[in-house]
């Protein structure tokens, strides 16, 4: 099985907080961090690879940096890694990044199987799993949660739902994006380490995966952002005060009337 | 492409502490750019001296954008029940409609649905379109896609709105890639500018640490998730009038290349957190599962839903599914009880719209205490058992 995993590297959102006192963002310290959701990803295409056979070739679109993150991913198990980087990219929103992304696979050509996170911690759009399954006309299947079986052509899955699950069959080619319950990612082995070290990184441009510039980055966005804000937060700010026990009754006296 | 007016610019770095991106630096004495630069417009934001701006080399207009008009709601159901988020984003639709002088409509896509559409005009919409068909019994992302697609392409609505839900977020991205236009995830703010009516979307990013408003403003329909719980829905009333149109499809279209083989409702706790008026969150401070089960019989008593922060979840404390935050459910219960929660920003979004909050942290500091009503610094495994025993005395009383 031929499997491409989609990675992007983003800014660990964890550790960025707002500065009080500037209401700006703080990033000091802030690593850049392969999304943890392509990792679950990228950890099920290997599990997959070491069950029916095959191949995995991870795949970025980003700035010359992302290189360390695929290197990264090559030691956790990728055989392949391939970055789609170009100044034409920058500003891109979804619609213009899957274009970018289905430009790049289809010089790839060769797939079965193309896995993603659900989402990248810094957007959060969860829109480019499906968008880019549509523009390579393959059936999608969002928040897997479980490969269950592949028989040939044929692969079953289970889907989160919110209030349960579906058990889906699905023929390949096909595209899932899946939840952090698929599995636990390995670290990287010894081997895997040695190997992301040598490995040749694939390098494609706009001009080499044949893109319309027209389509490509900010240019080819369809969505513009207008305004960048820090979320208000509301709160009265009420500390009860006294001992423990005092609190509690406290709070016991202003929840009661609430129940 | 960002550019970096080196005359104006006077080397403050208030650029470089601002971005997000680590994309821009003071090198010299004048910012500079690099490729990591997403174009969010945060610097320019910000810069005293007017030294940084955007060149928007823009999209070309497709079309004549006025031929597109009305406002459409996606009113999700499944297994036979109307999603709460239907009936919200009629309330939130009505008011953009209203606005723009529009028409509101709903689009309801199912099998067996009789009597929902009914309910949907006593909730606001003008009209419904209804296409119940067998083809669309279960969710698949082809059939609902492909069905939403060929009805905007026939009646060209200006706005769609669908919950941001696990299948709103799955099929609307293909609905916007097939209409070729923009799409935006998980809104929690509409409004419509005033000098060109274009649909304002308003989002968290970034774990919830920024906001951005986003339009769009080279193609129709303008596409918006929106999030559980943040739209108001209207009164519903039963006197209100509407047209109900029932629709036939190309069956060719309703055909899904994902076979749903079993559709299984679990977990009930998990639809219990969404509509609970009590909720009992517990975080990092709960130091292990064994926290959690005075968390339970806290909710227990209260008759309340259980919740956790993503630090808990990621401790293994408890499942996914009891998520509250940016990446798991939003909540806005009568009343939440925050223990041992820190409050990272990426909770708050998801529960601060609570109408009563009530935080239990040892931490003075904890950020959960500014979103608090009611605060206690102290020991959560203290505090929690005496006010288990408190409630339960009123119980038994």
């Amino acid at each position: 099985m031929k499997i491409i995993v989609c990675v992007k590297q983003v800014p660990d959102a964890k550790d960025v907080r707002l500065d009080p006192k500037t209401n700006t963002l703080s990033r000091e310290g802030v690593q850049a961090i392969m999304n943890p959701y392509d990792r679950h990803a990228l950890e099920e295409a290997v599990r997959l690879k070491e069950q029916y056979g095959g191949m995995v070739t991870v795949l970025s679109m980003g700035p010359p940096q992302a290189e360390e993150m695929l290197r990264e991913a090559v030691s956790c198990g990728a055989d392949e890694a391939v970055l789609v980087s170009d100044r034409a990219f920058a500003g891109a929103d979804t619609w213009a990044t899957t274009y970018t992304l289905s430009m790049a696979i289809k010089k790839i050509d060769d797939f079965d199987l193309i896995l993603c996170g659900k989402q990248a911690i810094d957007g959060d759009t969860a829109q480019v799993g499906p968008g880019l399954a549509e523009r390579l006309d393959i059936p999608f299947v969002a928040y897997v949660r479980k490969i269950n079986a592949c028989t040939g052509n044929t692969i079953r899955a289970e889907r989160l739902m919110d209030d349960g699950y579906d058990l889906v069959e699905v023929e390949l080619p096909a595209l899932f994006t899946v939840v952090k319950e698929i599995n636990e990612p390995r670290i990287p082995s010894l081997k895997g380490k040695m190997k992301a070290k040598k490995i040749d990184i694939t390098k494609l441009t706009a001009v080499d995966i044949e893109a319309d510039p027209e389509q490509l980055g900010l240019k080819g966005s369809t969505t513009q952002v207008v305004k960048v804000f820090s979320p208000e937060l509301k709160g009265a700010r009420a500390m009860l005060a006294g001992t423990p026990s005092e609190q509690v009754a406290q709070l016991y006296a202003k929840l009661s009337p609430l129940l | 492409m960002l550019q970096i007016d080196i005359e104006a610019c006077i080397g403050c770095g208030v650029c470089e502490s601002t971005c997000t991106f680590g994309a821009i630096k003071v090198d010299g004495g004048v910012a500079v750019v690099s490729e990591t630069c997403t174009l969010c417009g945060s610097c320019v934001d910000v810069c005293e001296v007017g030294a940084l701006s955007i060149a928007r080399e823009e999209k070309a207009t497709q079309g004549n954008l006025a031929d597109w008009s009305g406002v459409w709601v996606y009113a999700e159901c499944r297994h036979g029940r109307l999603a709460p988020v239907a009936l919200e984003l009629l309330g939130a639709g009505r008011k953009l409609a209203e606005k723009r002088g529009v028409p509101l409509s709903a689009v309801l896509l199912g099998s067996k649905i009789e009597g929902m559409a009914e309910e949907l005009i006593a909730y606001g919409a003008d009209k419904v379109f209804v296409v119940d068909d067998p083809a669309l019994a279960s969710f698949t992302d082809d059939a609902y896609g492909n069905a939403l697609s060929a009805l905007a392409k026939q009646h060209k609505p200006e706005i769609i709105l669908a919950g941001a839900t696990a299948i709103g977020r799955s099929f609307i991205p293909r609905v916007a890639t097939t209409l070729a236009t923009g799409l935006t995830a998980d809104c929690t703010d509409l409004a419509i500018r005033d000098e060109d009516g274009a649909l304002l979307q308003t989002r968290p990013a970034f774990g919830g640490n920024i906001m951005a408003t986003i339009v769009c403003p080279h193609t129709r329909p303008q596409i918006s998730t929106v999030r559980p719980l943040v739209m108001k829905p209207l009164v519903r009333d039963a006197a209100r009038k509407g047209e109900i149109m029932k629709v036939n499809l190309d069956p060719a279209l309703l055909k899904p290349r994902v076979k749903v083989l079993e559709s299984v409702v679990e977990d009930l706790d998990r639809v219990n957190l969404s509509e609970a008026d009590i909720v009992v969150a517990g975080g990092r401070g709960l130091e292990n599962e064994k926290g959690f089960a005075m968390i339970r019989e806290l909710a227990d008593v209260l008759g309340g839903a259980v919740a956790a922060s993503r630090a808990a979840v990621d401790s293994g404390w408890i499942p996914y599914p009891h998520q509250v935050g940016q990446t798991g459910k939003t909540v806005a219960p009568k009343i939440y009880i925050a223990c041992g929660i820190s409050g990272a920003i990426q909770h708050l979004v998801g529960m601060q719209s609570a109408d009563t909050i009530i935080a239990i942290n040892r931490d003075p500091d904890a950020p959960i205490f500014d979103v608090a009503t009611y605060g206690i610094v102290g020991d959560v495994f203290e505090i929690v058992p005496m006010l288990i025993a408190k409630f339960k005395e009123r119980k038994s009383a």
